[in-house]
């Protein structure tokens, strides 16, 4: 029978935290599923390139020696039954943690066939979706010195999916914008400036045209802006936003913006940085973290060539990894991707080379290995 | 293509200067057209909203009946004014004369540096319903709901249109823009009838692209594009942001087309109120407009000519406006096109 104390080491931390309070910032949320040193995180493969993403992942963590399992989840696209996707929710309500891919939405499917990666983004209440993009040294690009931070609401707005037919031909889309949300997604972006040191806050918005929706929304960001006063916080109409960011980038710092427009800003910024290849995203509540690229693509058309841009997805894994407190583990794989982004010979086509997949991964490797560090025999 | 009425060779164009900048810039176009010899009379018009019978507001009957007559407009900017009890002005244009379609070709201009090089592509939005219907309630205290209204006739109107404008300006393509993987009712309507009206214009290509990847694309390699067509919302980020692509808004031709063969071009920058009146404006976007308007009224030589005269201004960096990085006047700016004009007779 093992001692109360001993138990409470172990499972204390996945009990008593959850209690822990309102701060929304993922430092205090616990990495739960933890047991003997080893954590447990949900892998959902999806489709196109993530499977062989996620193996990449798999490969270099086996040889970093990172004490995380992986549950693979696999949720099939092609059939109409929630069931699959059921199940990956309840895995990552049991660990706390996933990686994905992109889970593709058929359109030859009826239109209640909705999509599994939005279904699955509401049903943990991953309300905020964050995404860092930085210029990276080795990537050439038209604009230089990006760093921006976007967040974006990731529950409701225009994807609360709830649409009908009021007269034959006519479709009516609901947009939901609601109190609580708009001001907790903006709560989540100002404790995130603070944390990070950033200095202002730009809320993107269409008020202009939607004045009840965007209004609500605008008006509950001016509502959390004044407990901040250390952070300066403006707001920018969307075209007006897309327009600045192919002139002039460097002048943002952190966004903060409803469903839509994030989903515009978050790819027209990947797009600055150098492309969908390289930017993780992620995916936080309340209880539970889902890391995947920032860009969510499928990448059907490259799918099994080998050459597709791990970066991303590597990225995004070390992001989790910074999430179960694996800090050590995230930097020394993190550094070795940064160097490996510096030799131009191994960048993959979506970034003007022509190096594989492969290559990619096994240079990280090397340098994760160079510096010293337990690396499992290969 | 349709051609406005007119007499003698000459066609009317109904001219709404605007506010702010809008007159001065109305004047160096007129000054630039009449160098060129253009046949175009210009009556010029007031659309300031006011209240008629039975307390709707409408635009003055005497802008309604030019517009009518002619067919085709040339506007300047129109401040919105805040509070003033009426909607805005562009918004009573557009349901006065069902504009339904925005056109915006984005073309970089040589001689202004973007990042962006050999930009060739036009927006087409649908103008009338989507996301800017206007219907929100707000259904319990902090919970708000905004309609996005898709109707199987308005999307089939607008990819009529945006086929038709590519197969009369020899383009090769045509792309639908929706997000359908998330709005698939909606969007998925709007896509069908995209792909119901390609059926019929088997000499253009037909993609459909999300709008996540066309922001992704655009901002990476703007040339893989060439006619875009798409819902409003869509429409208003992505055209301002390939106008952002090749300048901004001060160099951006835009047309909106109406039901009954009505036309509407206009600059889509502000009034500017602080340099109004100052001799200080870029009327860049305005003459481009203009161009854009020659060219549907079918008088290619005379919109190829004021064209190349405004580029080649641009392209020498002489006499530059200050938004364009330079410091001469808009008259200066303006002489220098006309001379050009004469020297290309």
């Amino acid at each position: 029978m093992e001692r109360p104390e001993k138990l409470q080491q172990v499972f204390g931390t996945t009990l008593t935290s959850h209690r822990n309070k309102s701060s929304l910032t993922r430092e205090n949320i616990p990495p739960p599923a933890k047991y003997g040193g080893r954590h447990t995180v949900t892998l959902i493969p999806g489709d196109g390139i993530g499977p062989e993403l996620l193996n990449h992942v798999r490969e270099v963590f086996r040889f970093s020696c990172v004490p995380v399992d992986f549950e693979v989840v696999h949720v099939n696209s092609a059939v109409e039954t929630e069931d699959d996707i059921n199940n990956a929710i309840t895995a990552i309500r049991r660990n706390g943690v996933a990686l994905k891919g992109n889970i593709e939405t058929k359109h030859t499917m009826a239109p209640s066939v909705k999509s599994r990666n939005n279904l699955l983004r509401t049903s943990l209440d991953l309300y905020a979706n964050v995404m860092h993009c930085q210029s990276l040294p080795g990537v050439q690009t038209r604009h230089k010195n990006i760093d921006i931070m976007i967040i974006r609401e990731n529950t409701e707005g225009e994807y609360s999916s709830l649409e009908h037919e009021s007269v034959s031909g006519v479709v009516e889309s609901l947009k939901i914008i609601t109190r609580n949300n708009s001001l907790r997604i903006a709560d989540y972006a100002f404790k995130l400036a603070r944390e990070k040191g950033r200095r202002r806050v730009t809320a993107v918005h269409k008020a202009n045209i939607m004045k009840l929706g965007d209004g609500l929304f605008l008006q509950c960001c001016r509502e959390v802006a004044s407990g901040y006063p250390d952070i300066t916080f403006d707001s920018m109409i969307v075209d007006n936003t897309t327009m600045q960011l192919v002139s002039k980038p460097q002048q943002f710092d952190v966004m903060v913006m409803p469903n839509l427009y994030g989903n515009v800003v978050s790819n027209v910024c990947a797009g600055l940085v150098g492309g969908p290849g390289l930017v993780p995203g992620a995916n936080y509540g309340h209880v539970y973290a889902v890391f995947e690229t920032a860009t969510r693509n499928t990448g059907k058309s490259i799918a099994n060539r080998n050459i597709a841009n791990p970066t991303a997805m590597l990225l995004a894994s070390c992001m989790m990894l910074d999430h179960l407190k694996l800090y050590d583990h995230a930097s020394s794989i993190r550094n070795a991707i940064l160097n490996t982004m510096n030799e131009t010979r191994l960048h993959t086509a979506d970034i003007g080379g022509q190096g594989t997949t492969s290559e990619v991964v096994q240079t990280i490797m090397r340098f994760i290995q160079s510096k010293g560090q337990l690396t499992s025999e290969y | 293509v349709p051609v406005a009425s007119g007499t003698g060779g000459m066609q009317t164009v109904t001219l709404i200067p605007g506010d702010g900048i809008g007159p001065e810039i109305s004047s160096a176009v007129m000054k630039i057209f009449e160098t060129a010899k253009a046949p175009i009379r210009w009556e010029e018009r007031n659309v300031t909203a006011i209240k008629g019978p039975g307390g709707r507001w409408m635009i003055p009957p005497d802008a309604k009946e030019s517009m009518d007559k002619s067919k085709i407009g040339l506007k300047g900017p129109l401040k919105t004014p805040i509070a003033a009890g009426h909607p805005s002005m562009n918004l009573l244009l557009r349901k006065t004369f069902d504009l339904y379609a925005n056109v915006r070709p984005c073309i970089s201009i040589e001689g202004y540096k973007t990042p962006y090089t050999d930009v060739n592509l036009v927006t087409i939005r649908e103008n009338t319903e989507g996301e800017y219907s206007g219907i929100e309630h707000v259904i319990v205290d902090g919970v708000v709901q905004s309609i996005k209204l898709i109707t199987e006739d308005a999307s089939r109107r607008i990819a009529e249109y945006a086929f038709e404008y590519a197969r009369n300006n020899q383009r090769n393509s045509v792309t639908a823009v929706h997000k359908a993987n998330i709005m698939r009712m909606s969007d998925g309507l709007f896509l069908r009838k995209c792909r119901e009206v390609a059926e019929n214009y088997k000499d253009i290509k037909f993609t459909e692209m999300y709008l996540d990847t066309v922001c992704l694309n655009m901002v990476q390699d703007p040339t893989q594009f060439d006619v875009l067509v798409m819902p409003n919302l869509y429409g208003d980020i992505l055209s301002d942001l390939c106008a952002g692509l090749i300048g901004g808004l001060g160099v951006t031709p835009s047309g909106n087309i109406g039901a009954n063969g009505v036309a509407i071009f206009e600059s889509v920058h502000g009034t500017a109120p602080d340099i109004a009146g100052l001799d200080l404006a870029n009327p860049t976007a305005l003459l481009l407009s203009a161009v854009m308007m020659l060219r549907h009224m079918g008088l290619h030589d005379y919109g190829n000519k004021i064209q190349t005269a405004c580029f080649d201004t641009i392209r020498d960096k002489k006499v530059l406006t200050k938004d364009l990085g330079g410091n001469s006047k808009c008259s200066e700016f303006t002489a220098d096109i006309c001379r050009r004009i004469q020297d290309l007779d």
